[in-house]
C-alpha cells in the first residue's frame, strides 16, 4: 500500500463514528451482510424479480439500445460490458479494476468526495464493494446511455460502492444508474460515493432512478467537478418507499463558464424520511447553476428539501433554485431548506424560490368539471407538478419513469 | 331550476332564479358586471364554493342538488369557463384525451377546426391569450360532447374573425350541424356583445340583474332594448 492510500485509510478511520450532518443515524452494525454471487453471460440470466427489480430503476434490458452496461448484484461485480459500436469511445469497469489498471487512480479517488466526510464514506473507504469506473475518451461523443444496475438481493446487505465517472475533454455521455432492491428484500444498507470528473468542454448527463423498500437506508455522496466549458446535468427521480435517504451532491464549477443543472423528483410515500439537497459551487467567472426541485409528501413522509448555492469566485457568476413541495397527507411534512452563501463574492448572483402548499383546489375542481373524479384530479395535477423537463431523458426511460410514477399516483385508485 | 338561492362567500348572490331549458334548447343570458351570471352557471353544476341556500335544481328530470360536480358532469353536464386556472405541468392535450377516452382522430379533427393545434401540447391555461384560453375551453367542451352546456363568454376578448370558429365550435357542440334532425344538446350561452348570435341560433334570452332573472324574450328583442335603455329598463319592464 501506498502512502496516498495509508493516509486515506487512516482519515476513514477517523471517521467511523462521525454522523453524517443530515439524516437520521443509521447503526451500521445492523448491515454486516455480504452476498457474493457468480457472474452472469447475459442479463436474461437473472433472476426473474432481479429483472423487474432492474426494469422499475429505469435499467433497459435490450442491451443494443445501450452503450455499455455495468450490474451489481448485493456485493458482486455480475455483469460488465460495453457495447462493441462504443469500444473506442469509453472504458467500463469495476473501480477495483481500473485502481489496479490505472495506479491508485490518483487524479480521482476521493479527490471529489471527502473520505472522512462521515461514517458512511469511511464504511466505503474501509469496506468497499466495488463499484463502476466509467471514462470517455477524449472528444468522443457517445450517443446511446451507458447503464449502472446497483441490485440489492438479500436482506440486511451493507452495499458499499464507490464509483467514478471521468469525462474527459469534449466528450459527452449520458449515464443511467438504477438502485434497486428486489421485491421481498425488506431490509439494507445502500452507501454509494459517487466522484465525477467534467472535463473542459464536457458533458454529462447523470440520471439516477431509485427504487427501494421501506425499511432500506440509502446514503449516496456525491461530488462532481466541472472544468472550463463543462456542463453537468443531474436529474434524480425516487418515487418509491423508502427507510431514509440522505443525499446531497456537491456539485464545484471549478472551470470558467461551467455549468450544472440539478432536477430532482421526490415522492414521499409510508413513512419514509427523505432528505435530498444539492450544493452548486460557484467557482469561477460565468459560472451558471440551477437547481430544480419537485417534492409530494404523502401519508406519514417526511421530507427535507435542501438546497445550497454559494459564491466563491470575485468575477460574475450566477445561480438559482427552485424548490416546492405539495403537501398531501395531513400526517406529512416538508422542510424546504434554501440557503445562499456569497462568500467574498460580490458580483454572484443567487436566488431560491421556495414554497410548499397543498393541490391547489382551484385546478382539482376544473379537471373535475371535465368529468374527472377528485381522485383522478389529485393525481394528474400531481403528475403534472413533478412533470419538470428532465433534460437528456432517454424516451424508454421516460416512459418508465411515468409507468412508475402513474402506479404510485393510481394506488388505491 | 326554480327559486334557487345562492350564497357565496356569505353573500346572497342569486336571490331566487327560476330558469327552465328544454331539451335542444339554447338560451341565453345577459345581466350586468357581478350580476350573478357565472354564479348561476357554478351553482347548477355543484361547485363547492356556491352554497345553495334554498330551492331546487333538476337536471334529466332528476334532483341534483346532492351530486357532486363531477357526477353532474358524467350525467351529461359541461362547461366552457369564462376564466380557467392554469395547470402547471398538465398538458390540453393530456385532459382533452382524459375527457374524450377515444383516440387522437377527434381530438385532432376538433383542434384543427378551432384553429387550437398549437396549445395541445401547451400546459393547461399557462400563458394562454384570451382568444386562445376561449378555444381551448370549447375544445374541452366539444370532446366531452355535454347534453347541456353552459357557455360562459365564448367571445369575450376573442378577434372578430375567431368569433365564426368560436360559433362553429358551438354549433358543433350543440349538434346543430347535423343534417340528420335528432336529438341535439341545450345549452345556456353567457354574453355581453350578443355577437355570438351572428352564428348559433337561440330560442330565448334572460336577464339577469343583482341575483334574478328580471326578463326573458325574444334575445335580438332584449339586445336591442337592453342597447337603447340600458339594463335598468329590463327591470321596469317586468314591473309593468
Ligand atoms: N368567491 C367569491 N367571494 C365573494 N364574492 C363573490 C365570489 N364569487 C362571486 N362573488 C360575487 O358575486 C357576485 C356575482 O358574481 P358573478 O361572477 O356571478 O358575476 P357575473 O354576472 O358573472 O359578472 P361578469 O359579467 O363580470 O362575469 C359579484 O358581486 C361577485 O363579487
Ligand atoms: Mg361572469
Amino acid at each position: 500500500m501506498n502512502d496516498r492510500l495509508r493516509e486515506l485509510e487512516q482519515k476513514a478511520l477517523s471517521a467511523v463514528e462521525k454522523r453524517a450532518a443530515y439524516g437520521p443515524d443509521i447503526d451500521l452494525n445492523r448491515y454486516r451482510n455480504v452476498g457474493e454471487h457468480e457472474k452472469i453471460e447475459a442479463l436474461e440470466s437473472l433472476s426473474r424479480q432481479a429483472r423487474e427489480a432492474a426494469y422499475m430503476a429505469g435499467i433497459e434490458q435490450n442491451l443494443e439500445r445501450t452503450a455499455g452496461t455495468y450490474m451489481q448484484l448485493d456485493s458482486s461485480v455480475v455483469f460488465e460490458q460495453v457495447q462493441r459500436a462504443y469500444g473506442g469511445q469509453l472504458e467500463l469497469l469495476s473501480t477495483d479494476e481500473a485502481l489496479a489498471k490505472y495506479d491508485g487512480l490518483p487524479e480521482y479517488w476521493w479527490q471529489a468526495v471527502p473520505v472522512d466526510q462521515d461514517k458512511y464514506t469511511a464504511r466505503v473507504a474501509l469496506n468497499q464493494t466495488h463499484g463502476y469506473f466509467i471514462r470517455v475518451l477524449p472528444g468522443q461523443k457517445v450517443e446511446r446511455p451507458v447503464q449502472a444496475c446497483l441490485l440489492v438481493a438479500e436482506n440486511f446487505i451493507s452495499q458499499n460502492v464507490h464509483n467514478v465517472i471521468v469525462v474527459e475533454e469534449g466528450a459527452e455521455v449520458q449515464v443511467i444508474t438504477g438502485c434497486t432492491s428486489i421485491t421481498g428484500v425488506k431490509e439494507g444498507l445502500h452507501i454509494g460515493v459517487s466522484e465525477f470528473y467534467v472535463k473542459r468542454g464536457a458533458r454529462l448527463t447523470f440520471h439516477m432512478i431509485h427504487n427501494w423498500a421501506e425499511n432500506f437506508h440509502v446514503r449516496p455522496r456525491t461530488g462532481v467537478i466541472v472544468e472550463e466549458g463543462g456542463v453537468f446535468v443531474n436529474n434524480y427521480v425516487l418515487v418509491k418507499p423508502v427507510g431514509s435517504l440522505q443525499t446531497s451532491p456537491s456539485v464545484y464549477l471549478r472551470g470558467k463558464a461551467s455549468r450544472a443543472e440539478i432536477n430532482t423528483i421526490a415522492y414521499g410515500m409510508k413513512r419514509s424520511v427523505i432528505d435530498i439537497g444539492s450544493r452548486i459551487v460557484l467557482e469561477a467567472q460565468d459560472t451558471a447553476g440551477e437547481s430544480i426541485s419537485r417534492a409530494v409528501a404523502d401519508d406519514g413522509s417526511i421530507l427535507y428539501l435542501r438546497g445550497m448555492l454559494v459564491g466563491k469566485t470575485d468575477k460574475r457568476a450566477k445561480a438559482h433554485l427552485d424548490c416546492r413541495g405539495i403537501l398531501k397527507s395531513p400526517l406529512a411534512r416538508i422542510v424546504a431548506i434554501p440557503e445562499l452563501d456569497a462568500d467574498s463574492s460580490p458580483e454572484c448572483d443567487l436566488a431560491h424560490e421556495a414554497a410548499v402548499g397543498p393541490i391547489d383546489q382551484e385546478a382539482i375542481l376544473y379537471l373535475m368539471a371535465r368529468g374527472l373524479t377528485e381522485d383522478e384530479a389529485v393525481a394528474t395535477i400531481t403528475r403534472g407538478f413533478m412533470n419538470i423537463e428532465l433534460p437528456g431523458l432517454p424516451e424508454a426511460l421516460r416512459r418508465q419513469i411515468d409507468q412508475v410514477m402513474e402506479a404510485t399516483l393510481h394506488r388505491g385508485l | 331550476m326554480k327559486d334557487l338561492v345562492v350564497e357565496v362567500n356569505g353573500n346572497t348572490v342569486l336571490k331566487g332564479v327560476n330558469l327552465k331549458i328544454g331539451q335542444g334548447e339554447t338560451h341565453v343570458l345577459f345581466g350586468p358586471n357581478g350580476s350573478g351570471k357565472t354564479t348561476l352557471i357554478m351553482s347548477a353544476l355543484g361547485f363547492p364554493k356556491y352554497r345553495v341556500v334554498s330551492g331546487q335544481i333538476l337536471f334529466k328530470g332528476k334532483d341534483i342538488s346532492g351530486m357532486s360536480l363531477d357526477q353532474r358532469i358524467r350525467l351529461g353536464m359541461g362547461i366552457a369557463f369564462q376564466r380557467p386556472p392554469v395547470v402547471p405541468g398538465v398538458k390540453l392535450r393530456q385532459l382533452a384525451e382524459m375527457i374524450a377516452r377515444t383516440d387522437g382522430a377527434k381530438l385532432q379533427r376538433v383542434a384543427e377546426d378551432l384553429n387550437a393545434l398549437h396549445l395541445l401540447d401547451r400546459d393547461l391555461n399557462d400563458g394562454f391569450s384570451g382568444g386562445e384560453a376561449k378555444r381551448s375551453e370549447l375544445l374541452q367542451l366539444q370532446m366531452a360532447s355535454p347534453d347541456l352546456a353552459f357557455i360562459d363568454e365564448p367571445e369575450s376578448g376573442v378577434d372578430l374573425e375567431s368569433i365564426a370558429i368560436v360559433g362553429r365550435a358551438i354549433n358543433a357542440i350543440l349538434g346543430k350541424t347535423r343534417v340528420k334532425a335528432g336529438r341535439t344538446a341545450s345549452a345556456l350561452i353567457v354574453t355581453h356583445t350578443a355577437h355570438i348570435l351572428d352564428y348559433v341560433n337561440a330560442e330565448l334570452g334572460h336577464v339577469l340583474v343583482d341575483g334574478r332573472i328580471v326578463c326573458s324574450g325574444n334575445p335580438r328583442d332584449i339586445l336591442r332594448e337592453v342597447r337603447e335603455h340600458g339594463f335598468k329598463h329590463c327591470e321596469v319592464c317586468t314591473n309593468e
